[in-house]
């Protein structure tokens, strides 16, 4: 099983990658899915985070099957 | 209680005409009808904006939508609420995004309407890239309301 990463907006350009997927043995926290997935990027200090369309910190823990999603401070209305 | 995400442009009052007679089913009951609409502005920080696209999150969008809804439902003694918010390209005074509250007195159509654009602006994951004459760039913080 495998844990899905998303990147919108901003972040998604950032990254260079709208999706990926990771090996969930490979991560416990929302932080190392960042770390793994991003390529090595630092991660914006006002990034938002969300696992299963929930917004989360990034200390949140993370299981197989979890669709975790990263981006910038919203916009819309 | 409805939310709906358009890829199209559409008319916010005719929206809000159709509900009424189609959807919310309480003539005679609603005494108060509170309706935002939000439009493309072609200025920004000073700049002027040629077109606009509006990306989101789809499904975690909606569910934002939707717990604010039920939350201005919690909070005041309304009898339904609409939103309606454009993805995709827009121009300038293109409508983004329609509010509308329906309640048997005003203070609640006022105030839930308030308190669901500024919950959507500071919690639904939405996304402006505006383009410029110069380029193109992101939108990186609301204006205060």
């Amino acid at each position: 099983m495998s844990i899905t990463v998303k990147f919108f907006a901003s972040l998604r350009e950032q990254v260079g990658k709208a999706d990926t997927t990771l090996d969930s043995q490979a991560v416990s926290s929302v932080s190392d899915v960042w770390n793994l997935a991003s390529g090595g990027l630092l991660m914006p200090a006002n990034t938002l985070m969300a696992v299963n369309m929930d917004y989360v910190d990034a200390t949140h823990s993370v299981t197989e099957g979890d669709e975790v999603a990263f981006f910038p401070p919203v916009t819309g209305g | 209680m409805t939310v709906e995400i358009r890829e199209h442009g559409f008319d916010p009052y005719r929206e809000v005409s159709d509900y009424q007679l189609s959807v919310l089913d309480a003539a005679g009951k609603y005494g108060a009808t509170a309706v935002f609409v939000g439009s493309m502005r072609d200025i920004n920080e000073g700049d002027a904006v040629q077109t606009m696209t509006l990306e989101h999150y789809p499904g975690m969008t909606e569910r934002y939508l939707e717990k604010i809804s039920k939350e201005a439902r919690q909070r005041w003694d309304i009898i339904d609420s609409l939103i309606i918010h454009r993805v995709g390209d827009l121009h300038p005074d293109e409508p983004i995004v329609l509010v509308a509250v329906w309640s048997a007195h005003r203070a609640a159509a006022f105030d839930a309407s308030r308190f669901l654009m500024e919950e959507l602006k500071s919690r639904a994951p939405f996304w402006k890239k505006e383009v410029l004459s110069t380029g193109s760039r992101w939108v990186e913080k609301n204006t205060p309301g």
